[in-house]
This record gives structure tokens, C-alpha cells and sequence, in this order.
């Protein structure tokens, strides 16, 4: 029990990650697979937080009375990564309106098919 | 085991079913806010695990810049998801080959929440006990963002300017519905 409870956050992390690579790699529409990209970035930060925690320490906030705190440099990397994964998310995003706007869907399978359509 | 440990256990549960919905549900709006609420919970989790700027951070970027950039898109594109008839098989075989492996390297791990773990040993007290010597400033994680590591965070200025500038290149050239329709037309009569 003790095992599960120390442990759960990074399986969770893991099995966010597995679905958020499911819906990347295997459903075609593509504002999903973007959804997908954006929970597969997620479950890493949950897994950086979680290493930065410590048990009965509090916010890296330096206060007085307080000795332990939670330490601040995972937090200061997901804080970066948050930020530069947003970006990443308007840049597919926009990519997503062009590719519609192109071709009239946004089904990778039908894509797909209107491209081998045009070469033949 | 503190009380911490059965709220992010709570939280966690919540976050997973939340993103099973995701890959079952079909209508795209749904899946948005979906996306909005798997943010939110992600933030609630970070302020039990302590992270709370990057809790407030998650909750205003991914919990609201992305969902109204995802709802935009699907404004212009549609809601609906087609029924895949791709074979799911191996994309599943490869999730939990990929997963099983990561599973088995987790064994070596810390427990949580362990104070004497190695990513406490090194660099970190150090920071803890300096930083207010040095900036003068409480929040060490602030402090470490914009002072000690002040290069980087402009570094990540340049990495949203060139995003931004890439989103303004591809949406600069876009037609107005109005030409669209007309190009649609044109297209019938033919």
C-alpha cells in the first residue's frame, strides 16, 4: 500500500503520457492530436513536480519559522516549459486553420486522399 | 503519509478519467473543454505538490489561453471527429510497449515526497539559502527566473517572438470566407 501511495503520481504521469501518445499517434483528426500534445506535455510536468516535492515542506516561498521548503528548481523548468509548450500549441493550431482552409478538412485520412488524388 | 498524498490521489484519479474522455469523445467542443479542465486540474495538483507559480501559471495559460485558442480553431473548422477506420492495434501495442517500459523504470525511483532524494542533495539548498542574500527576493522561484537565470527567460522571449511571428506568417495569407464561398462556387460550376 505504502509502495502504491509513494509511486502513484509517477504512474499516473506515465499512464497520462500513454494516453496523451495514443491520441497523437493514433486518431487522425487533428485538433485531437494536438489535445493529445498538449496532455502528453502536461503528464511530464506533473512527473518534474513531483520529484520537487518534499514531505512537510511548503512553497518555495522564504518566510520566517519555516526551514523546509519544497524544492524550487523543477518548478522554475516547468515554469519555462508551460510557456514555450503554449507556444507550440498556437503554432500547430495555426497550422491546423491553414491546412483547412487548403483542403477543406481536417482528417489526416482524407488528407491523405486528396493528395495521392492530385499526383495521379 | 500526510493528508497530501490522498487529495493529489483524489485530484489524480479525476486527471485520468479526464483524459480517457478526451480519446472517447467525439465532439471536438467537448474535447476542448476537456482539455480546459484537465489544466485546471493539473493546477489544483501542482498547489498540493507545492509548485503554486506554476499552478497559477498552468491555470491562466493552459486552463485559459489554450482552450480559447482551441475553441477559435474549432469556430473555423468544425466539431465533429470523424470515425477513424484506421486499425488502433498497433498504436496501442506501441502505448504500452512504450509505457511498460517506463513502468519498470520507475522502481528505482524515490518515494514521494522523500527529503533525502538526490535531487534534493545538490544544487538546490544552495539556492535556498542564498537567494535572499543575493536578490533580495522571497520567492525563490522567481528569483531563480528572472535574476539568477535572467539570459534564459530571454531566450524564452525569443522562442514565443519566433512562434508568434510564425503564427502571424501563416494566418497573413489567408482568404476572407467571402473568397472562399466565391472559390467554392467556381468550383460547382465546373
Amino acid at each position: 500500500m505504502e509502495l502504491i501511495l509513494s509511486h502513484i503520481n509517477y504512474w499516473v504521469a506515465i499512464l497520462l503520457m500513454m494516453i496523451g501518445f495514443y491520441a497523437l499517434i493514433a486518431r487522425g483528426n487533428l485538433v485531437k492530436t494536438i489535445v493529445g500534445l498538449n496532455i502528453f506535455q502536461a503528464s511530464v510536468f506533473l512527473l518534474y513536480i513531483t520529484f520537487g516535492k518534499v514531505s512537510g515542506g511548503t512553497a518555495p516561498i522564504l518566510q520566517k519559522n519555516t526551514e523546509l521548503y519544497s524544492n524550487p528548481l523543477p518548478h522554475v523548468l516547468i515554469l519555462t516549459a508551460i510557456v514555450v509548450g503554449v507556444a507550440t500549441t498556437s503554432l500547430g493550431l495555426a497550422l491546423v486553420v491553414r491546412i483547412y482552409e487548403s483542403y477543406g478538412t481536417i482528417e489526416e485520412d482524407e488528407i491523405a486522399e486528396l493528395d495521392s488524388k492530385e499526383e495521379n | 503519509m500526510s493528508i497530501e498524498i490522498y487529495i493529489d490521489l483524489v485530484l489524480v484519479i479525476f486527471l485520468v478519467i479526464t483524459g480517457l474522455a478526451v480519446i472517447y469523445v467525439r465532439n471536438l467542443f467537448a474535447v476542448a473543454m476537456l482539455s480546459g479542465i484537465y489544466s485546471l486540474l493539473m493546477a489544483s495538483i501542482f498547489v498540493v505538490l507545492d509548485a503554486v507559480d506554476v499552478a497559477f501559471t498552468e491555470a491562466s495559460v493552459g486552463a485559459g489561453i489554450s482552450t480559447v485558442l482551441m475553441l477559435g480553431v474549432l469556430a473555423i473548422t468544425g466539431n465533429r471527429e470523424k470515425v477513424s477506420h484506421k486499425s488502433s492495434v498497433l498504436p496501442l501495442l506501441i502505448v504500452i510497449g512504450t509505457g511498460s517500459l517506463l513502468v519498470y523504470g520507475t522502481w528505482d525511483l524515490p518515494m514521494f515526497g522523500d527529503p533525502n532524494a538526490p535531487v534534493h542533495m545538490h544544487v538546490a539548498p544552495e539556492y535556498i539559502s542564498n537567494t535572499y542574500k543575493h536578490t533580495g527576493m522571497p520567492n525563490i522561484v522567481t528569483a531563480v527566473l528572472a535574476s539568477y537565470r535572467g539570459y534564459d527567460t530571454l531566450g524564452e522571449v525569443g522562442v514565443i517572438f519566433t512562434a508568434g511571428i510564425g503564427v502571424l506568417l501563416l494566418l497573413s495569407k489567408r482568404k476572407t470566407k467571402k473568397e472562399v464561398n466565391q472559390q467554392n462556387k467556381l468550383k460547382e460550376k465546373l
